[in-house]
This record gives structure tokens, sequence and C-alpha cells, in this order.
């Protein structure tokens, strides 16, 4: 099985290690992992602004991209929730496209979604010892049907204790480009997380996607938390924070 | 109503820092949301009823016209009169003119939220007449020197109790009163004698019926049907989207409407009002009017947002938004806010006036999946910031920013060293914790919070490097 791996711009830029855990985790339950090497971004940015024109071609260049594996996995929510439920609407007006957008949105899954119902994996490399609390991403959640999956294979990590924090699906305040023009009303937003954050006790707070972590670490450092880490599922479950 | 949208962020800052509208808030949220939750379960099947409601409503929509004509016909056979209104202007003119022609004093009004569109209670005032609101909420609003709603079925939610009893204190005259309880039967003597008096009662429509010409009201207070009623003129307003084809329809939105909005299984009233007074009749008003309003939703209907006219006016969409809980309606400066207001706010006032209302929102689909009719608000939201886009209403560094950035990523022999300096420069500026405390151009970000520094090597070039490093492995 070919899985191509998007290992999204944010990651690429911001904090590689979670790629690599990614490729690890895929390799360890048996999948051939191919990085295209010239892979940027999803085209997220701009078509959430409302800039169409931008997103387009960078859509077009995922496609070419990743067409010919057997799955495309991202290590977010966000990114494989943008090709798999908007790249249809992006293409509404260009047969061709379309449908080549579509066979890759059929094939396009979530890193924990993958590992749990396509390599169906129990156990995991990583270890962990402490408390961790998961955020569930909005486009993860609600796009792509994430909510046990990250779960259980948390759960499977030796040393972890898994704690819910209340309203761990309300929106962090990231929201892309957001996070910048309601600058005030995003950071209300990462507070109430925090302060969800701390009442948990969890030593670590996971999300599934990066653009939630920094958003939620940036907020828990500026407010004097220095301590509680801040971790992509796929560092944790493939065992980075503990090397 | 004076349009304050394009005042969203400044609206909000204040918000964000009132402490009391922040506690106010905080308890409606638990109400509203723990409830609907509970009530949403007991359903057999949420997400069966919600298609068969989304059905109804888009059924409505394809044929809106047809729709209509057979609602003016079978109100007009049971004796009432069918009014349209272009604009919110004309709402006003129609209600004063039915007011004179029954030599109205004075009018009592039930929640409508089309009013407040055409400030319509101003309208009646300036008229010479008497207008008073008998929805609690309205009442408490109108007696505060007409404070503006700032949820569409809670329209004084960000009051507290204490606020009401100083407010009912000071204009009745009574002493204080500690007990919610208490303060609802003052409300309700004041009240009572304004219904005895009123020659023209005047009430929203949650929907008019296609098959029987009627307006059916929900409320829980029982105003709606005090107001319609004891007056000898009812003038019933509402929306042209508002019509539906027949009870049976209005039975399958019941099922969602009263869970979605308070957590209730049913409203504590349901008013089905059909034509006029009949002889032999004991209750029922004299003579009828229904306003139907267009003011900007036939434009609505032809956009590309034309799903926002499904809307059933729950509020369930506000009450789980993330900004809205935390900024109130009052922030988004008009009738209707959260997340159906940022839509249809733009579409009815101009989108000029509210540039920032599509934005203002992280598009995290909470409000999608609680609407029970499935209007995919983050795509409505996301269409109009397109228009805003495509009209050049956006800011010059937003979009160099996205045409630069898309420059740069479809260029990846580019892309690679420009990212690798970019993320050198940000590690230096992160310091030896790893956090960066002020980003030029970033100020929106890093007023509130740091940015993690990046790690300082990109994923790309760490991992051409292992590939490099590796042993060649025979294929």
């Amino acid at each position: 099985m070919r899985v191509g791996l998007f290992v999204t711009c944010l990651v690429d830029l911001m904090r590689p290690s979670i790629g690599f855990a990614a490729i690890d985790l895929l390799e360890a339950g048996g999948a051939e992992v191919f990085v295209p090497a010239a892979q940027t971004c999803c085209g997220q940015p701009p078509y959430n602004a409302g800039d169409r024109a931008d997103a387009l071609p960078l859509a077009r260049k995922v496609i070419e991209e990743f067409e010919g594996c057997d799955y495309l996995v991202a290590p977010s929510g966000s990114c494989s929730g943008m090709i798999r439920t908007h790249y249809a609407d992006l293409f509404r007006d260009d047969v061709a496209w379309s449908a080549r957008a579509a066979a890759l949105a059929a094939k396009t899954r979530e890193l924990t979604d993958f590992l749990v119902n396509v390599l169906k994996i129990s156990a995991v490399p990583g270890r962990f010892t402490g408390r961790v609390t998961y955020h569930d991403g909005c486009s993860g959640l609600r796009e792509m049907g994430v909510k046990a999956q990250p779960r259980v294979l948390l759960r499977a990590v030796p040393g972890l204790e898994l704690v819910e924090m209340a309203e761990c699906e309300t929106c962090c305040g990231f929201g892309g480009a957001f996070a910048v023009k309601f600058g005030e009303i995003s950071t209300r937003l990462s507070d109430n997380k925090c302060a969800h954050v701390a009442d948990s006790g969890a030593d670590a707070l996971v999300a599934g996607d990066l653009g939630c972590l920094l958003t939620l670490e940036g907020r828990l450092r500026r407010r004097g938390d220095l301590t509680t880490r801040v971790l992509h599922v796929a560092e944790v479950l493939a065992g980075s924070p503990e090397r | 109503m004076q349009i304050a949208s394009m005042h969203f962020k400044e609206r909000a800052h204040e918000r964000l820092h009132d402490a009391q509208l922040q506690r106010n808030m905080r308890t409606m949220k638990g109400k509203f949301v723990d409830k609907r939750r509970v009530a949403m379960v007991e359903l057999d099947d949420f997400e069966g009823t919600r298609d068969a409601a989304q059905a109804v409503r888009q059924r409505v929509l394809a044929d809106l016209d047809v729709w209509l004509a057979m609602f003016e016909e079978n109100a007009t056979a049971n004796g009432a009169t069918v009014l349209y209104a272009r604009t919110p202007a004309d709402v006003n003119a129609l209600v004063v003119a039915i007011a004179r022609r029954h030599g109205v004093a004075k009018a009592i009004k039930s929640k409508s939220m089309v009013s407040e569109e055409s400030s319509l209670d101003h309208a009646i005032e300036a008229a010479g007449m008497q207008v008073v609101e008998t929805d609690l909420g309205e009442y408490i609003l109108q007696i505060n020197g007409y404070e503006p709603p700032s949820h569409i079925i809670g329209p004084a939610l960000h009051k507290s109790k204490e606020e009401v009893s100083e407010l009912f204190a000071r204009t009745h005259g009574t002493p204080r009163k500690d007990l919610i309880e208490d303060l609802c039967l003052e409300a309700r003597a004041v009240l009572r004698e304004h219904y005895l008096t009123a020659d023209l009662g005047i009430s929203g429509g949650n929907f008019f019926v296609a098959e029987t010409g009627s307006v059916v009201l929900v409320t829980n207070e029982g105003n709606a049907t005090l107001t319609t009623t004891l007056p000898k003129v009812h003038v019933a307003i509402s929306g042209i989207e508002k019509v539906v084809p027949t009870l049976e329809d209005v039975a399958t939105l019941m099922r969602l409407l009263p869970r979605s909005a308070t957590g209730q299984s049913i409203s504590n009233y349901l008013d089905v009002l059909t034509g006029v007074k009949q002889r032999g009749e004991f209750h029922g008003a004299e003579h009828m009017y229904f306003i139907v309003v267009d003011a900007g939703r036939s434009a609505v209907l032809a956009s590309d947002v034309r799903e926002a006219l499904q809307c059933i006016r729950c509020g369930a969409c506000m009450n789980h938004c993330p900004v809205y809980q935390n900024i109130g309606g009052h922030s988004y400066g008009w009738v209707y806010p959260g997340p159906i207001g940022s839509v249809l706010t733009p579409m009815y006032v101009g989108l000029e006036n509210a540039q920032d209302l599509p934005q203002a929102s992280t598009l995290c689909n909470q409000c999608g999946v609680v609407c029970p009719v499935k209007i995919p608000l983050p795509d409505l939201l996301r269409k109009l910031r397109e228009k805003e886009f495509e009209g050049g209403m956006r800011p010059w560094l937003e979009r160099a920013a996205l045409r630069g950035w898309t420059w740069l990523a479809r260029r990846p022999a580019l892309y690679g060293p420009a990212t690798r300096l970019g993320v050198r420069m940000l590690r230096a500026l992160g310091g030896r914790a790893g956090l960066i405390h002020k980003l030029p151009l970033g100020a929106g970000w890093t007023d509130g919070r740091d940015l993690p520094a990046p790690a300082g090597r990109t994923f790309r070039e760490l991992y051409a490097a292992r590939r490099d490093d590796a042993p060649p492995v025979p294929r």
C-alpha cells in the first residue's frame, strides 16, 4: 500500500518532528510511505480568505502530486478536511479537475483515522509518562469524523493516562487568519481553553493539528504556564517526546 | 435599526472587558447549550428529522412565489388582508396606515424581529400613537430606552436579574424585587392593563401556512395569544421566506424549533390564527392583516447564499458559537447576531457596512452541526468572503500576503530556499526559550500570545538530508 504523506506547510516550516513521527507510525503500521518532495500548501489559506483564484493552482498541485498514491494521509484534520470536503466546491466549475479532485478526496485521510481504520493498528511505538488531555480540532472532528481514533491510540501508549477536559470540542480560537485579524477575540477563545487544560490536571495538551497547538501553546506561555507540554498526537504516539 | 456593524471590532473589544456581561453570557451558554443537548437526545432520530426539516424549507424556497400566492388566496378567503412590503420603510408605512384607518391610540406588540429591521416602534410613536412591547425581554429593552436586542429569541439575555430588578424599580416606582418570579408578576400586572386597553395587536409570524392562510406563533409567555386576540385589529408581520406549504410541515419544523431554541420539547404556547372572528366565535380580531416583508430577501433568494433563508430563527447557531458566546449579540451591530446574522446582515444592509462579520468566524462549524435545517453557515460565510475579496474590499496587505504566499508555494524551487531562510530568522527571534513575543505585521497574534518559534530547519530539508545519508535501498 503506497501512502502519500501530505506533511502540511505548518509542519514543514514550524515543527518537522511531526512529519517524521507520522512517517514512523505509518511505516510501523506496514505502509510504504511516499513523500512528494515538491509539496507545499493545500490552498486552504486563500480558499478561506475568499481568494479562489489563488487556491486553485495550489489545489491542482496537490492533486498532481498525490493522485498516484493509494491514500493521501496528513497529520492534520484541517488540511485533510480541505482536500476531502472542500476541493469539490473549489473545482465546481471545472469538470475535468473536479473528477480528479473527487478521486483524491475519496482516498484522503487524517493520520489517526488512517492508522485506526485503514491500517488497523492497535499497538504504537511510543511511550509517555504522565497525564494527557486531547483537544478535538474543529475540522478533524466535524469534517473528518475524528473523535475516538486518537483516543484509542493514546490509550495504547504505555504510561500515558488520558483525561478529558471540559469543552474539548470547542474551537481553540485559531481559525487561520482569524487569529491575526481578530486577535483579541481569538485570544479569549484560547484563554477559555487554557483554563480547561489547567483544570484537567494534564501534564500535556495533545491535538491533531499544529495550528491549534501553536495557538494554545502561545497563549499558555504568555499566561506564564511554562510547564504544560503541548504536543502533536503523532509525536506522542511515535514516542518523540521521550527520546 | 441603526446599523453599527462597521464598528464590530470596537464593540467586541468593549464587551470582552465588560465583566457583568461576561458573567451573564456564561449563565446563558450553560442554559441553552446543555438544555438543547438533552432535548436532542430525547428525539428518536435527530438527523432524520433534520433532513425532513431541511427538505421542507428547501421546497418552500424552490417555489416561493407559488406558496406565497396560495397563502394570499387562502388568507384572503378567510377575511384577512395580505399586504406586501418591499422595504423596511414600507412596513412602517403600512402599519401606520392600518392604525390610522382603525383609529388606533395604543398598540401592543408581541415579539417580531422583522419589525426591528425597520424600527417599527419608533415609527408608531412618531405617528402619535403609543406602542407597548409585551414579550418580557422586549418590554425590558423598551423601558430601558429602546436598547437593541442582543439575541433573536432572548432579546434581553445580556441582562442579569439584578439589572432588570433595578430597571423595574426605577420605571414602575415599585420596591426592588429579588426573585425572578416576582419580577415576572410585576411585568404581568403592568402589561395586563395595556392588553385590555389597546386597539391594535402586532405580532411577528414564525410561519405563514399556505394551505390554510394561517399565521403560526411560537411563544412561552402567552403574550402573543393575548396580543393577537384581545384588540380588534391584528397585524402579523413576517418575511416572505416564512411561508410553509402545510400544517404537516409546521409539525415537522416544530419538532426541532423549540428543542433547538430552548431545549423544550414543545413551547408553552403555540397559536395558529386563521382569519377574522366569525359570527358565533368568541375570540379573535375583527380585522386581520398580514404584512409579508421582502426587505432584501428576494435578493438573498437570487444569490449563492440563499440557504440562509431556510432559517427558522431558533438561535442555536449563536448559542453554540464560541465567538458569540464571548462577545455577545450587540457586537454584531444589527438585528441578527451570531453566524446567521453574519450572513444576513451584510445581505440586508450591504456588505460594505458589515465587512467584518463574514470574517469574524473561525469557521469551526459548530453552528453548522447544530442548525436544525442544515444551513451550511461556514460555507455561506466563505462565499461572502469571496464577494469581499473579488470586490476589492480587503486590505491591500492581506491581498498581497495571499498573492505572495501562493506565488511562492507554486514554485517549489524558490519555496525551499525562501522557507529555509525564513524559519532560521524566526528561530533566531525566538531566542533561548523558543518563543517569539513580538512579530512585525503579526501584532494581531503577538499582542495576546507568543508564537512558538519554528525548529529552525524545514521538514523538506531534513527529509532530503535523511534520504541522502541513507544507504541505497535495493528495489
